[in-house]
């Protein structure tokens, strides 16, 4: 078993600390309510899932929201058809998830490079169409899978456990309700237990011989070592965490839509952990928190707002920065992030954890004053 | 000197009793709220939240609907010229705000999807405080909005949607709809389709496939069925399709003389016109014309169908050009607001949030419960489409539908629709329990 190091141990602190207090650093942001907080932590999960997986062995796959689909799929049947029970939901999407990611990497696998990410893609792409209008008695298609009050939920059933007298059910833990900040709490306890876990693979030797795969994989199979087991546990492994951020989706919201299969949601865990940084272990949760801001707040403000904002301003002046500025908010979002997501792949190719040691050392360069050497750090 | 060691075990303990201190303060006010309701503007503001689609397929729809509620929170809170407040009756609203407070709003982009839709709607009523959700332009997003709301104990007053399953199968005590149905689509078209067409037509359906797809395609199916017709196939196409060749060629050889497109918003100004370019109804079969019908029609659509909808049958919820005093008034408003005619989609955004808002004013309280036996058997005439019910075993509304057909010789480019026909109110009630469904309670849920 691998022990962490002092120095992981206080990252790790540091990283529930962080995570637990979001109700207060959030506040500010205007971010601050359950319904966003927990999509943050659920989204970490997958960007720190996708990241075992692109981070370490370098392989990118682009159908990473199929398992996403699958976990929640799985989830609101579990709801259905066994209890409201949230524990044996996440389990059984967890396991389900990984199944699924054991059949779907056994193929992908065989090629690497563009030809797996084409494969992947390729894969998930049928998922969703397949969740969209073949498979509409299992998923619902377009609608999503919603919950009804006479589902037969054999084990709520069993247990004597009284459906609720009107109403549909709520999900639950061990009997409580789960709803506003609890349903954030169980999220982020879940966010840091997979930060833990992140950071035992990083430190392992399986993760070393994983990141020997990404600098060279042909050298690690000439030494006589056999790569495809490691690569087909990594993209399991990675699988699993996408299931269980399925599964935390349909917990806080019991709905499952065949909209989270869809390539755009792949894409958004590559953007995710490219702009936090990949291979790091905090960047793809500094990216996911980072996307699903935008998408949440920035897609809100409106013209009105950018005008009480702006206010102070001379009135023309008002004008014309209002005109500009909100082509980069609503709806037009994408616009500010396609622009940021340019600039720190062109600038800071290591991303957002990158940018965060650049200022660090600058920083601390400054402040050694003039004595400082102009290449403080040695060369890699 | 002590040296601080951090161990693993150390680290779990400390974890947990913060989370158990952090947690702590929320258990505690969650029991101290029990005897009040989510989002009580008694102690703040008074904020309604317009969620509707600005990106994706229906942009076009949920933008004109925004501008609605626009007008109506200006009218609500006493500026412009009042517009439906002075036809409405019975009207409680005086053009003061809502209960002497001023009302504000946020609004959101739905992106035509469910799942950001939910999201919209959390924030608004868990960050802003919303007291009321609005607006949706597709089914899909009015159930996902609806029931969300239902677990918050917050009034859903939906959109433009047009499935049976609103306030059918996935009706909400929380969830009002104004708009029609499918059903009473069918119902209201069928006997033009018979005088226009005929009694023996064969009919390819080419449906949207979600829930407002499906039961418009079962409900236009059985009226049309039962007029005589006879349904050749029914084809289901993936919302948001650009290109509709594809699923066009088939119908070619099936033998069928009528095409019924079951699509809206994009996919409707997508798929017409293509029909219209495979010189669909300059066809001959079964020794009859070729026809397209499209049973669901709005005026935006009918503007971006362009040429293609020039004799084109189909339903709508409400036409600007209607004579009654309520449309007037909403017509001219709207018109000096943004110096165009209103859309059927506005026009819904803005009579929901007047009724609601009417129906806190009456109820005397915002607390939802009471809101919610207001309007529910609210009996209203001078919203432009008649006297109009709002039922209470299905919070669906009752009232004309009319029948339009596109304008063979329009005179502006907003003049697109002719109205054909106008189905009483009860012709198109139904029985509630044809659709089951069940409504829950009204005892709001802690947000």
């Amino acid at each position: 078993m691998v022990s962490l190091s002092r120095t992981d141990l206080s990252k790790l602190a540091i990283f529930a600390a962080i995570v637990l207090t979001m109700p207060i650093w959030l506040a500010p942001f205007g971010a601050a309510y359950p319904g966003l907080m927990q999509k943050f932590a659920i989204y970490a999960i997958f960007a720190i899932g996708f990241n075992i997986l692109f981070g370490l062995t370098g392989y990118l796959s682009f159908g990473h929201a199929a398992f996403l689909g699958v976990g929640s799929y799985t989830t609101v049947w579990s709801f259905k058809l066994l209890t409201m029970d949230i524990l044996p939901a996440m389990a059984l999407a967890v396991v389900v998830t990984g199944i699924f990611a054991l059949v779907i990497g056994y193929f992908c696998l065989r090629r690497t490079g563009i030809y797996f990410s084409i494969l992947t893609l390729a894969f998930a792409q049928m998922c969703y169409s397949l969740a969209y209008s073949v498979l509409t008695p299992i998923t619902n298609g377009e609608t999503g899978l919603l919950l009804a009050k006479n589902d037969p939920r054999v084990l709520d059933a069993l247990f004597g456990a009284s459906a609720s007298t009107d109403g549909l059910p709520h999900p639950t833990l061990l009997g409580g309700s789960i709803s506003g900040y609890t349903g954030f709490y169980i999220c982020a306890v879940l966010l840091i237990v997979s930060f833990y876990i992140s950071q035992l693979i990083f430190r392992s030797p399986f993760g070393l011989a994983l990141r020997g795969i990404k600098s060279n994989q042909t050298r690690m199979s000439y030494t006589g070592f056999n790569t495809k087991p490691y690569t087909l546990a990594a993209f399991v492994i990675s699988g699993m965490f996408a299931g269980l951020a399925g599964a935390l989706l349909s917990v806080t919201d019991p709905l499952a839509g065949a909209e989270r299969m869809k390539w755009t949601e792949s894409g958004n865990v590559v953007l995710m952990t490219i702009l936090g940084g990949v291979g790091t272990l905090y960047g793809p949760v500094v990216g996911a928190w980072l996307i699903k801001y935008f998408e949440n707040i920035f897609s809100a403000i409106n013209t009105n707002i950018l005008h009480s904002f702006l206010s102070f301003l001379p009135d023309g002046l008002e004008q014309v920065v209002v005109a500009v500025l909100s082509k980069f908010v609503g709806e037009g979002w994408h616009l500010t992030l396609g622009l940021l997501f340019v600039l720190i792949v062109v600038f800071l190719p290591g991303g957002l954890v990158e940018g965060s040691q650049r200022l660090a050392r600058w920083l601390t360069g400054r402040l050694k004053g003039s004595g400082a050497q102009p290449h403080p750090h040695p060369a890699e | 000197m002590t040296k601080f060691r951090m161990t693993r075990r150390g680290i779990l303990k400390g974890a947990g009793a913060g989370l158990v201190t952090l947690g702590a303060p929320y258990v505690f006010t969650k029991g101290a709220w029990a005897e009040e309701f989510c989002n009580d503007p008694s102690k703040g503001r008074v904020v309604f939240g317009f969620n509707v689609p600005q990106t994706g397929s229906y942009t076009e729809e949920g933008l004109d609907q925004l501008k609605g509620y626009q007008l109506a929170v200006k009218h609500i809170n006493g500026e412009g010229d009042g517009g439906i407040l002075n036809t409405l009756k019975p009207v409680a609203l005086k053009g003061n705000g809502l209960l002497g407070r001023k009302v504000e709003y946020v609004t959101g982009d739905t992106q035509t999807n469910t799942d950001v839709a939910r999201d919209g709607a959390r924030r608004m009523i868990e960050r802003d405080g919303a007291i009321m959700v609005s607006g949706c332009v597709t089914s899909a997003e009015a159930i996902a909005q609806q029931s969300l709301c239902q677990e918050m104990g917050v009034i859903y007053m939906s959109g433009l949607t047009h499935s049976n399953d609103t306030t059918g199968k996935d009706k909400r005590r929380y969830g009002f709809r104004h708009f029609f149905n499918a059903y009473q689509s069918g119902v209201a078209i069928a006997p033009i389709l018979a005088q226009e067409y005929g009694t023996e037509r064969r009919a390819y359906h080419l449906t949207a496939d979600y829930t407002w797809g499906w039961t418009q395609e079962e409900s236009i199916k059985a009226a049309t069925e039962a007029l005589g017709w006879e349904t050749v196939a029914t084809v289901r196409t993936p919302l948001g399709l650009g290109d509709y060749s594809q699923y066009l060629t088939p119908v070619l050889n099936s033998g069928a003389d009528v095409l019924i497109l079951n699509h809206y918003g994009h996919d409707m100004v997508n798929s017409l016109p293509q029909a219209t370019q495979f010189g669909l109804r300059d066809r001959q079969a079964n020794g009859k014309n070729f026809e397209i019908i499209v049973p669901m029609f709005s005026e935006l659509m009918a503007v971006g169908a362009g040429d293609a909808v020039k004799g084109i049958i189909g339903t709508s919820n409400w036409h600007w050009a209607l004579e009654d005093e309520g449309t007037k008034a909403f017509t001219k408003s709207y018109g000096e607001e943004y110096g165009a005619p209103p859309s059927q989609s506005s026009h819904t955004g803005y009579v929901q949030a007047i009724l609601y808002a009417d129906a806190v004013e009456r109820a005397g309280t915002f607390y939802p419960p009471e809101v919610i036996k207001a309007l529910e058997g609210f009996e209203f005439d001078g919203a432009g489409n008649g006297p109009t019910l709002y039922r209470d075993s299905d919070h669906q509304c009752f009232k004309e539908v009319l029948v339009v057909r596109g304008n063979e010789n329009p005179s502006s480019k907003f003049d697109v629709l002719n109205v054909i026909g106008k189905t009483p109110r009860d012709k198109v009630t139904y029985d509630p329990s044809i659709f089951g469904g069940e409504l829950g309670p009204y005892e709001p849920n802690q947000c």
